[in-house]
């Protein structure tokens, strides 16, 4: 089995020393960072997501997946920066203000991370005024709204209004979800894309970052 | 301070729906756990913002629901029911405006009561809003004073009884039910959790004392109910959720012990443990729920149920009505039925109630440890340990062998990959630390979210 087969295997297995320590060796052997995130880590990651989707396992071992995923991109960080490999894109992502729920955002969080974005985690109860400031200091490409309340909901069309009323909205797509939000909903505030779950959502936010 | 160290029910021949060995009297004299089934309905705001400018209209609505139901009632000849208004969370951080809903919905329910001559009794449960970067901490501070604030206002103002779906231990929780982590489970539920039941029922119960309200009880919906939802998207496996049901029971029987008498609120399927055990009345719900969530537990959930509840609903227009007056009818006419079976005897009430538990407990372990025989079983060997932790211990252990020996039997239907987590969650319990204090120590460096000061752990 080579290397890059033993990273995307150790990712899989949630191994995160055994991750590592591959990494460390197709470094060494001077395979190009490129084909360690792309054959390696995020091949295993892809791998786990589609057994995911199958319910052939649950978030938890996705969730390990990913904690070795990122121990061995760290392994990986300065040779990337070397070659210049970036992420596939950058998500600012949050739950809105007056919501305190983050599971749901944490779960959108790590389908992110396992597919190869950058996320910038702001946590939970996010002003609209917040995300503009993250927005700003961050530029990403994706700006990833979640809300759990029928009263909190209305929060992402505030954040909508408050990047357009900045300047930013066009540089960004936003992308909306939680319980009671639909497409319905996401068509009327002027969000870009509704995500039904986190897996959804990061095919979206794939789709989004191919054609930026 | 109350204790339990047994079961106060011994035979599965008392324990059914509609009867509590402690009823509850309300003030307009109806009995809850008396031998008749009520239905409580729960309700929430359609999709709006909550603020000061909006507050008029907020009342209005919640007007316009509660005299919804009340019509409904007396259409349907209900001869009593239970209102519970869930107050949002800025309705907490801002106390007036929970309490002013909480006068706005009792004075509907007293005029209409008074008209008809059924009996409407309101329950408020203040969100707990002790959550967030800016919580000072647990027992003190601008959230704590709001929650209290909250429920000292709503007793003054209409509520009859004062509920509550606790936090603590919670954002230790959201982690443990991610991972499927039992031992951060465990420490969540039995050591913070039951740490943050003490000191909140003492005083809630104080509140209810001075106010003569009624403290009635607290679920760990933030706990299992957040379990149940992603087991059953198929995130973690069920009988994880499972075993968190049975252990945050532990947590919620504390409410009890400080004096609260019930009924137990509904969306805490632990109720039916709380029930076993302090033999205080309980509201469930179950196929009611379906305005809320998808449920595993849809009949099995009412096998013991004092009040039968919808959890909540949005109010927004279907063809028969509003939703939460039709949510209503369907409670209603639930409560009917169950009620005309036990008028025919206590043999037929107890026919019913296995064909609910049989109905639904083959196909999920999380209907199964809410059969009645699997919870009084359960119940029994739980409280026998003296402590909170030993009793989670013992009762995820129990649940866990039961489940396996159900699966045995063919009596539950479990996957491959549920059975591989049953092993996994067995193995993970044998080898937890002996005392609470070594779990403790073991935890607070692993729980990135824990402020163990806001616990007063350090």
């Amino acid at each position: 089995m080579s290397n890059l087969q033993l990273i995307s295997e150790s990712v899989q297995k949630g191994r995160a020393k055994e991750t590592v320590s591959y990494v460390s060796e197709a470094i060494k052997e001077g395979t190009s960072a490129s084909d360690i995130l792309n054959n390696g880590l995020l091949d295993g990651m892809s791998k786990l997501g589609i057994k995911f989707k199958n319910n052939e396992v649950y978030v938890p071992d996705v969730l390990v997946a990913a904690r070795a995923l990122t121990k061995g991109l760290e392994e990986l960080k300065p040779l990337m920066i070397s070659e210049d490999i970036k992420p596939i894109g950058k998500v600012v992502l949050g739950t809105v203000k007056g919501d305190l729920h983050d599971i749901g955002k944490n779960l959108v969080k790590m389908m992110l991370i396992g597919n190869g974005f950058e996320v910038i985690d702001l946590g939970v109860d996010v002003s609209a005024e917040s995300f503009v400031n993250a927005v700003k200091k961050n530029e990403p490409d994706i700006v990833a709204l979640s809300a759990l309340l029928t009263t909190t909901m209305s929060q992402q069309g505030e954040i909508v209004k408050a990047l357009t009323a900045n300047g930013l909205r066009e540089k960004v797509k936003v992308m909306v979800g939680g319980a009671p939000v639909t497409q319905a909903f996401c068509d009327e505030i002027g969000a870009d894309a509704y995500a039904a779950d986190a897996a959804t959502s990061a095919e979206i936010a794939k789709i989004f970052a191919i054609h930026k | 301070m109350r204790t339990f160290n047994k079961t106060t029910y011994d035979s599965l021949e008392d324990f059914v729906y509609s009867k509590a060995k402690n009823p509850v009297i309300l003030k307009n004299g109806m009995v809850i756990g008396g031998g008749m089934l009520y239905p409580e309905i729960n309700f929430t705001l359609p999709t709006m913002t909550i603020n000061k400018e909006t507050m008029p209209q907020i009342l209005e609505i919640y007007k316009e629901i509660a005299t919804g139901i009340c019509q409904r009632a007396h259409e349907l000849y209900v001869p009593g029911f239970v209102a519970e208004i869930e107050t949002l969370p800025p309705m907490t951080f801002n106390p007036q405006w929970g309490i002013d809903v909480c006068r706005t919905v009792a004075d509907v329910l007293n005029e209409y009561s008074t008209k008809y001559g059924f009996m409407a009794s309101l329950r408020i449960t203040p969100n707990d809003i002790r959550e967030g970067n800016d919580l000072e901490h647990m027992w003190h501070g601008s959230h704590w004073d709001s929650m209290l604030k909250t429920f000292e206002g709503c007793a003054r103002n209409g509520a009859d009884m004062l509920a509550i779906e606790s936090v603590g231990g919670k954002e230790v929780h959201d982690e443990a039910v991610m991972f499927c982590d039992i031992s951060k489970s465990i420490f969540a539920l039995s050591v913070l959790g039951c740490k943050d039941m003490s000191k909140l029922w003492t005083e809630i119960v104080k509140v209810a004392d001075s106010t003569g309200t009624i403290a009635s009880g607290d679920t760990a919906c933030g706990f299992a109910n957040t379990a149940m939802v992603l087991a059953d998207r198929n995130y973690i496996p069920k009988s994880f959720a499972a075993v968190v049901r049975v252990v945050s029971a532990i947590r919620s029987l504390i409410a009890i012990e400080c004096g609260a008498k019930g009924p137990h609120k509904d969306c805490g399927y632990e109720g039916v443990y709380v029930k076993a055990i302090s033999g205080i009345p309980i509201s469930m719900e179950g196929k009611s729920s379906a305005c809320a969530h998808l449920s595993p537990v849809g009949n099995v959930a009412s096998c013991l149920a004092d009040l039968w509840s919808n959890e909540s609903i949005q109010h927004i227009k279907l063809l028969g009505g509003m939703a939460p007056t039709v949510c209503f009818e369907q409670l209603a006419y639930d409560c009917r039925l169950m009620n005309e079976a036990s008028s025919k005897g206590n043999d037929k009430a107890l026919f019913l109630r296995d064909c609910l538990a049989d109905s639904d407990s083959i196909h999920d372990p999380q209907a199964y440890v809410l059969r009645p025989d699997v919870v009084l079983n359960i119940s029994k060997q739980m409280i026998k340990e003296e402590t909170y932790y030993d009793r989670a211990k013992r009762g995820a252990l129990v649940t866990v062998n039961i489940l396996r020996k159900a699966y045995d039997d063919k009596s539950l239907k479990l996957d491959d990959k549920e059975l591989e987590w049953i092993d996994r969650i067995y193995d993970e319990i044998e080898d937890m630390p002996k005392t609470e204090q070594e779990l403790t120590e073991l935890m607070i460096p692993q729980c990135e979210k824990l402020s163990p000061e806001k616990y007063d752990l350090v």
